[in-house]
């Protein structure tokens, strides 16, 4: 954790040293996170309503999410850009060093500019608990917090099954970002909206459902079962086989060297 | 004219050469597409009266957006391009006996096309036999056709000629990708591409439509839909015209200035 | 100290043809070719040798070098260095080699070269008594004082070459393995490093396995050469030797050349 720390300070001076593209990239996030914001505005000023769902719900789905989604950015961008370590050699680098593998890819992004998405995903949320009081309680605010981590880690085990991916092909990797885009952009809207057997997929095959909407039924109070504050905890079941993609990933690349 | 068909066959080949990603990239398109298309059927479900489109127009309003992602995508940048300019690689393109400007318009088309073509085929053919209301329609007429197609060409070039810019803001900054990042996040909304424009309220609407941005997807893929009919369609085609000339002429003007000054200082 | 035994290692690689036609036959077909590596490669080094590692482009160095570093497992055949099998409990392992590798730099581009050398005594767990002793004898002997409290973006190729050598010297390792270290260096940078490299193994004894082109290099350093070409070790022996088998007069490039063309390679 002392050595995560350390990469973590090397890299904010690394990219303070470019202020004005530090600031843009912090603003173009903000900018691309305030697009989805207002076309999710303007879908619900025109319907008022979505499966039954209100503005204000469907708002608190989109904060949870986009603050999920920007932390596995911020922190596992390392897998997420792992074709480029593995085409430039960095990756060998990794391996001759006497750490984990998984950590140095870990520590070697951190993108502090998701700060803008982050920023504003968590002002929107603020702003839909205060105006909604039946939120304003310990189980509620539990299930909140849960519902963010367990986003990031699922996000996260997305990143990794890529990075995992890397190892087999450099190109046809364009497929998980329908769960891990696709997941910012369609888990604004409660992933019930999208039919049954959607939902289901999102359910048992990529857990998004679980840390975003069956939380999201006890939070808004259509659920008053108490195990679903708990559902974001098993996504993280998700991370098994994604470390197992990884694992027999490095295996092979041990092998072949590329 | 020859070396740019060269340059595009190398494209093209490039393309066929990565097999998977191919695949894989229509896969997703298709993937993104339904999802789409589900989450806009459950707005309908929830008010029809509210919804300011056809739904079978929606429908190939959005499988058009998929088959034609590599054409109409703002972020779809040329690399290469951005690499000699951060890396002052620049000069040695000034050497070349070829206007800067048309090189890299002719680039970005090429680009653009030679994506497009693996992948809009697949997507167009399969997506016009799925029941409707949630497949590609057929267009209502010949003319229709006709009309989209040259709607579709105009907004490649306003498209392109709108890139332009961001490489040319590029050489204002050390490293390009913040710009690059705030133009585009920027501009996204306002091409459509989150949703459609008619979706936006309508004194909003009104205004966008004036802008460039609105002379980029969303016109041909509403001609094609049937959403625009009549007069309209030759009020977007001159639209169209004029932000295609108007951004052209405005792009060409400012890379000359820069190369100038490029020169002059030596880099 | 090393011991390589009967390595083999090959390689799979997609045939590509050319043309749009067969481009497009490739998507839904593709063939494969087999491309041996590394065949039957043996050889031993001591503790405390110099050895130059030296081939044409394509001939295996690289990959043994992968082989020797962990990075790359065998088809088949044996390899103990230090009494470990190097791709068995990797993170042991490479806690005593030190690699560089020429071509990529393994400092942070944007913050001084000291802030990349403390993060690596986090990752080696060097403790501080030993770290500061070893940081001072390498800023004394490769002369960084000045160039350390800079970033490395700012340094000059042969300063950048001098301080990676010593980011890879921290943990004070048993073998040292340089993939190219003077590609690309100025005269005196060259002449620097290689004085380095000598020094380092005469004072502190540190096995040194150095692949390079630059037959001056090897003139310089290695008392002992391995030639390696097509994927098979075709020389083994003192350098002095191979010089009184060429012709007189030859210099070391010619004479290399010449060992290339008589191999085939």
């Amino acid at each position: 954790m002392k050595l995560y720390w350390k990469y973590f300070a090397i890299h904010l001076k690394s990219q303070l040293q470019y202020k004005v593209s530090f600031l843009l990239m912090i603003l173009g996030q903000f900018l691309s996170t305030f697009s989805a914001f207002i076309g999710l505005y303007f879908m619900m000023q025109r319907f008022h309503q979505v499966e039954g769902f209100s503005y204000q719900e469907v708002l608190l789905c989109f904060a949870v999410v986009s603050l999920a989604f920007s932390l596995a950015e911020c922190f596992a961008r390392g897998f997420d850009t792992f074709s480029t370590m593995i085409g430039n050699g960095e990756f060998d680098r990794i391996l001759v060093r006497p750490r984990h593998e998984i950590f140095q890819v870990l520590a070697s992004k951190i993108e502090f500019s998701r700060i803008g998405r982050l920023l504003q995903s968590l002002f929107i949320l603020l702003v839909v608990i205060i105006k909604t009081p039946y939120l304003w309680c310990f189980d509620k605010g539990l299930t909140i917090l849960l519902m963010i981590l367990g986003g990031t880690v699922v996000f996260s085990a997305l990143f990794l099954i890529y990075a995992g991916l890397c190892f087999f092909t450099t190109d046809g990797l364009e497929f998980i970002n329908i769960f891990t885009d696709g997941g910012r952009e369609f888990g604004r809207y409660p992933l019930s909206i999208y039919g049954d057997s959607i939902l289901k997929f999102f359910t048992y095959i990529v857990p998004l459902a679980l840390f975003q909407y069956y939380p999201l039924l006890y939070l808004t109070g259509r659920s008053n079962q108490p195990l679903y504050i708990f559902f974001p905890c098993l996504s993280g079941l998700f991370l098994f086989p994604a470390y197992l993609i990884w694992k027999t990933g490095l295996k092979r690349y041990q092998s072949t060297g590329s | 004219m020859k070396k740019y068909l060269t340059y595009f066959k190398i494209r093209l080949i490039r393309g066929l050469q990565y097999r998977v990603a191919a695949y894989a990239g229509m896969a997703t398109q298709f993937a993104w597409g339904f999802m789409e298309i589900f989450a806009f059927s459950a707005f309908y479900r929830s008010n029809p009266s509210a919804f300011p489109m056809e739904f079978s127009a929606l429908s190939s309003y959005i499988w058009l957006q998929q088959a034609f992602l590599a054409l109409y995508m703002l972020w779809f940048l040329d690399m290469e391009i951005l690499e000699q300019i951060s890396s002052g690689n620049i000069a040695y393109e000034m050497i070349r006996p070829i206007a800067l400007y048309p090189l890299w318009f002719l680039k970005n088309l090429s680009l653009r096309i030679s994506k497009a073509i693996l992948r809009c085929f697949p997507i167009l053919l399969v997506t016009f036999f799925l029941p409707k209301p949630y497949g590609l329609a057929l267009p209502s007429s010949l003319t229709t056709l006709l009309l989209f197609l040259a709607s579709a060409a105009l907004s490649l070039m306003v498209v392109v000629a709108f890139t332009m810019f961001v490489y040319i803001f590029s050489f204002y900054t050390l490293n390009s990708a913040g710009i690059r990042l705030v133009i585009l996040s920027a501009t996204e909304l306002l091409t459509g591409a989150v949703i459609p424009l008619p979706f936006f309220p309508e004194k909003i609407r009104m205004i966008l439509e004036l802008l460039p941005f609105a002379a980029m997807q969303n016109i041909p893929f509403r001609i094609y839909s049937g959403n625009l009919m009549g007069p309209v369609i030759v009020q977007a085609l001159l639209l169209q015209v004029f932000w295609a000339i108007v951004l052209i002429a405005l792009g060409s003007w400012w890379l000359n200035k820069i190369l100038r000054y490029i020169i002059i200082q030596g880099g | 100290m090393i011991k390589l035994e009967h390595i083999h290692k090959s390689f799979r690689v997609a045939k590509r043809k050319e043309g749009l036609g067969s481009a497009f036959r490739a998507l839904f077909h593709r063939e494969y070719q087999i491309i041996p590596a590394l065949r039957d490669i043996s050889f031993e080094i001591a503790a405390g040798e110099i050895v130059g590692y030296i081939g044409p482009n394509g001939s295996g160095k690289s990959t043994t070098i992968k082989i020797m570093s962990g990075i790359l497992r065998p088809d088949s055949g044996n390899c103990l260095i230090n009494g470990q099998i190097p791709w068995q409990n990797r993170k042991h392992y490479v806690g005593q080699i030190g690699v560089v590798f020429g071509q990529r730099s393994q400092l942070w581009w944007d913050v001084p070269v000291i802030d990349s050398f403390s993060l690596l005594q986090d990752i080696y767990d060097i403790p501080d008594k030993a770290y500061a002793k070893t940081l001072s004898e390498l800023t004394a002997t490769l002369d960084l004082a000045e160039i350390i409290q800079l970033p490395a973006r700012q340094l000059s190729l042969g300063q950048r070459m001098r301080c990676e050598i010593a980011a890879s010297l921290l943990h004070d390792p048993r073998i040292l393995f340089l993939d190219e270290p003077t590609i690309g260096l100025d005269a005196v940078s060259k002449l620097a490093v290689r004085e380095f490299i000598q020094k380092q193994n005469q004072e502190k004894g540190t096995t040194i396995i150095l692949t390079t082109h630059d037959m001056q290099d090897i003139e310089a350093l290695a008392s002992r050469i391995l030639l390696i070409g097509k994927g098979q070790i075709l020389f083994d022996g003192r350098y002095a030797d191979l010089k009184k088998q060429a012709k007189t007069g030859l210099s070391a490039e010619e004479m290399v050349a010449e060992l290339y063309r008589e191999y085939q390679i």
